[in-house]
């Protein structure tokens, strides 16, 4: 390579192909393994394989060849129907898909080191299968090659031209002093785009040619429909090269052309070497199809060539009468009949056109287009401050303009969007671990795995995906005698399944195993000094425990979920990406765990309020309704806290302004005050009434992280930038429920004390 | 007249490091995802020479070859097979279907210009 860097960065292009390349890799086999796959399926597996190959040898991953190749040859095997793609053979690619991808990893410097063990015993799986051990479909397996051979073969990276039956034995100590080749082009080397011209000239690279053009059997001109393909040529090549340098040449020709070499000393070569006009090639191939003379390079491509020669007409006229489309058919159109009438439209409907753009460009774009939205709101604050009429045609523009700004940001989002399927199909290969490791016996399935997410939210949900499914598994699910004695079937299932719902995305993690054991769980609580001893605990509260820092439950740790990274790790790498999690629990039946994720990180809809004199976002989705309370809806319960009546139950009714502090401390209590309550509902599901001051409307915000540029405030997720400039708050509201019952437990506790 | 070379190929990979050997060695590129792409860029920009993979979704090495040879005015166009391959029968296939020549994956990228440059002088 000229330079080294396009050459890495096209290695780090390779390394991302194979991340996408496995991925398909993994979900072919998935499809396989749920038994919905079909021939394509096989295809597109082997073409991933196939392609990871053939990039791997282009940067010399010797090791990671030599198995996608051992790889490669028994998926062809099974795409060609030689062998059925069973039970086995389903085992066989999933264990191979794996070390394939370790494989991948280990040579991008991911892993430090390569399990070499496994990856032989898997290739050797591969080999026995492909050699007798899967069941095979044809009587007898075609060209039964040692299975050694085609790897070996492939680090051979010259290209093989021809078999020249490899006899090493004949020594062949000094090439002969001139050649002379006779070439006679066939109509089909012209119709394959192979020019004699070019061939000549490669001829003329090796040494001085003497050219003989053969015209005899030209046609006339008004006869001639087929160009030359009644040409031939006599060289003589007065270089003292060896035969392969000449077979070289007429490498891509084979079979398309009478091709005779023989050295010139040859006694068959002297027929040629007779006046120009007259070229005997008659003779000459008299000559040839004698018994041959033990011409010292006389081989077989030159026996077949002249065997060829033999039984070829040599008339001229049934070639150069060959039917011509060249001279017929409108140029323009043959192309597009001639790719398979089925795969057009598809094309067109499946809109594959893609490009691919860098992450940061697009992220400057969203940033842009974030402060574009903010100026237009700013603006269209400015000019409603300025009295203008709203039938004017400046709110009229200003209208349209908020509309186009909403437009191009969601459009913006939409390219940052992506499916979840990237991460949801890593799960099959984890859950085969788990399960091997743990000995027990696991299914997952899969739903909405196309569901859109913003990328950042896609990338980050592995983690907490992984966390969880490694959790259901391991302490979700019983083991085969628990399932057995629950009068459960033997298999546990793991359901992930990904939703869109109210603007937010939910993945959810369930297991068909025991369920969360309350007692277990209450009592570590209590022991750990989590809560208090005579806490009153819902079915639920306890359930979500186990979310608490420090909590484990596991009676053995295990290196399958962990040592004391606990469900509280999951919960605050959640937490980071604006979501929640909760479990519900069923005893006997199991768990779902249910994360709910912002759709992006960069916007949110949210309902602009005023509390203790600061303006504050709810965010909107998860907004149930809000109301202005009647004297009666409020009452008071203890000493603090409050409850208000909604739809004939009562809510805990929090004071925003004062749990987050904006209210001085001898502010009026709720009553005393002008106020709406806001229901919210929180990730568990329970519902609660904030207390504000009044509500100033509804709006879409971008999101400014407050950590990055603040610090972490409780109760508050983010910040925004209003269209009159200020800055608001943005209410985190299950953060702003936990500070509020802490508050209150803490003035229950000051006052009881 | 600097030689335009199409490549056909469903690996990002491979399509690049033809982009590379290539373009150093003064061709102009365009590319293609699959057959069916190769075709239609083909008709659209035209080439000198094309260089196609053999497997690859929607339409293969094989059905893009023919294609074009079923334009007659690409019938002497060079069109080279990419192949890991070295059997014959992938050569053979290729060549029926209207293939100039091959190139055999991996590359050698001073291989593959002589290999275009025989094929199109």
């Amino acid at each position: 390579m000229s330079a080294d860097d396009p050459f890495e960065a096209i290695k780090q292009t390779f390394f991302l192909e194979c991340e996408e390349l496995l991925t398909d890799l993994e979900a072919s086999v998935t499809a396989l393994t749920f038994g919905d796959g079909d021939g394509e399926t096989i295809n597109a597996a082997f073409r991933a394989i196939h392609s990871i190959k053939g990039g791997a040898g282009a940067f010399g991953l010797e090791e990671l060849v030599r198995f996608a190749h051992v790889f490669e040859t028994y998926m062809d095997e099974l795409r060609s129907g030689r062998k059925t793609c069973d039970d086995i053979a389903i085992r066989a690619m999933l264990h191979a898909s794996d070390v394939l991808a370790d494989h991948v990893s280990y040579a991008r410097g991911l892993i430090p080191s390569m399990d070499e063990e496994r990856s032989q015993t898997v290739a050797n799986e591969l080999r026995a299968l492909m050699d007798d051990g899967g069941p095979v479909v044809a009587a007898a397996a075609p060209e039964p090659n040692p299975v050694e051979d085609p790897i070996e073969a492939e680090f051979d990276f010259k290209p093989v031209m021809f078999d020249f039956g490899d006899d090493a034995g004949a020594p062949e100590a000094l090439p002969p002093e001139a050649w002379v080749i006779s070439f006679k082009p066939h109509k089909r080397l012209y119709e394959t785009g192979n020019e004699p011209a070019l061939l000549l000239r490669e001829l003329a690279r090796l040494g001085p040619c003497q050219v003989t053009l053969d015209t005899s059997e030209l046609a006339s001109l008004a006869e001639l429909a087929e160009p030359a393909a009644c040409l031939s040529w006599s060289i003589v090549l007065d270089a003292p090269v060896e035969m392969e340098a000449i077979t070289e040449i007429f490498e891509f020709v084979e079979g398309e052309c009478d091709l005779v070499i023989l050295p010139k000393s040859d006694p068959l070569a002297d027929v040629t070497d007779s006046s120009a006009d007259e070229v005997d090639i008659a003779a000459l191939l008299a000559a040839a199809t004698a018994p041959a003379p033990a011409a010292p390079a006389a081989d077989e491509v030159d026996i077949q060539a002249l065997l060829a020669m033999a039984t070829a007409p040599i008339a001229p006229a049934p070639v150069a009468a060959a039917p011509a489309p060249a001279t017929s058919a409108p140029a323009t159109n043959s192309a597009k009949a001639a790719a398979p009438a089925g795969n057009a439209p598809t094309a067109a409907a499946g809109g594959q056109a893609s490009i691919r753009v860098d992450l940061d460009r697009i992220d400057k774009l969203i940033n842009v287009v974030g402060e574009l939205v903010i100026q237009q709101a700013m603006l269209a604050q400015s000019v409603a401050e300025c009295g203008i009429a709203a039938s004017s045609t400046v709110k009229v523009g200003l209208e349209d303009l908020e509309q186009l700004s909403r437009e191009i940001q969601d459009s913006v989002m939409a390219i940052r969007a992506q499916p979840v399927k990237s991460v949801f199909q890593r799960m099959p290969r984890l859950v085969r671990e788990v399960a091997d490791m743990t000995g027990k016996s696991v299914r997952l399935i899969t739903e909405g795995e196309s569901t859109e997410v913003d990328k950042t939210v896609v990338d980050r949900l592995a983690e907490p995906i992984t966390h969880m499914i490694r959790n259901a598994i391991d302490h979700g699910l019983e083991d085969v005698e628990g399932r057995a004695a629950a009068g459960k079937p033997k298999e546990g299932i793991i359901r992930l399944a990904a939703l869109h719902r109210s603007g937010r995305i939910v993945i959810e993690v369930s297991d068909d195993g025991r369920g969360i054991n309350r007692e277990r769980v209450r009592k570590i609580a209590v022991d750990r000094g989590l809560i208090a001893a005579d806490a009153n605990l819902s079915n639920e509260e306890t359930d979500n425990l186990i979310f608490l820092p420090g909590f484990s439950t596991a009676d053995t740790v295990s290196d399958i979920s962990g040592r004391g990274v606990g469900m509280d790790v999951v919960r605050r790498s959640i937490q980071q990406l604006g979501g929640r999690i909760s479990i519900a629990s069923t005893p006997g039946k199991g768990s779902v765990f249910t994360m709910s994720l912002p759709l992006t990180l960069a916007v949110l809809d949210g309902m602009v309020v005023r509390a203790g004199g600061q303006t504050l976002l709810s965010p909107l989705s998860s907004i149930i309704e809000s109301f202005t309370p009647k004297e009666g809806d409020l009452h008071r319960i203890g000493a603090r806290d409050w409850v208000i009546r909604f739809r004939d139950r009562f809510l805990p009714l929090i004071d925003t302004g004062r749990v987050l502090g904006f209210s001085k401390p001898d502010s009026p209590e709720i009553t005393g005050r002008d106020g709406i309550a806001i229901v919210v509902e929180n990730e568990g599901g329970s519902q609660v009434a904030l207390w504000v001051d009044d509500i100033q409307g509804q709006r879409q915000v971008v999101i400014k992280s407050l950590e990055t540029n603040y610090r972490k405030v409780d109760g508050i997720s983010a910040a925004t930038i209003l269209g009159d400039g200020r800055v608001a708050l943005i209410l985190d509201i299950d953060a702003l429920v936990v500070l509020g019952r802490q508050q209150a437990n803490q003035s229950e506790f000051k006052i009881a004390s | 007249m600097t030689k335009k070379i199409l490549t056909v190929d469903d690996s990002r990979t491979m399509r690049d490091m033809l982009m590379l050997a290539l373009s150093d060695a003064g061709y102009e590129v365009v590319q293609a995802e699959d057959g069916i792409d190769g075709l239609e860029t083909l008709e659209r920009e035209g080439a000198d020479v094309v260089i196609t993979d053999i497997n690859m979704p929607r339409l293969d090495g094989f059905g893009f070859i023919e294609g074009v040879r079923a334009n007659p005015a690409h019938r002497g166009l060079p069109v080279l097979v990419l192949t890991t391959e070295s059997s014959a029968e992938k050569k053979a296939r290729a060549k029926e279907a209207g293939a100039t020549g091959w190139i055999v994956k991996p590359f050698d990228p001073v291989k593959l210009v002589d290999v275009v440059r025989r094929v199109s002088g």
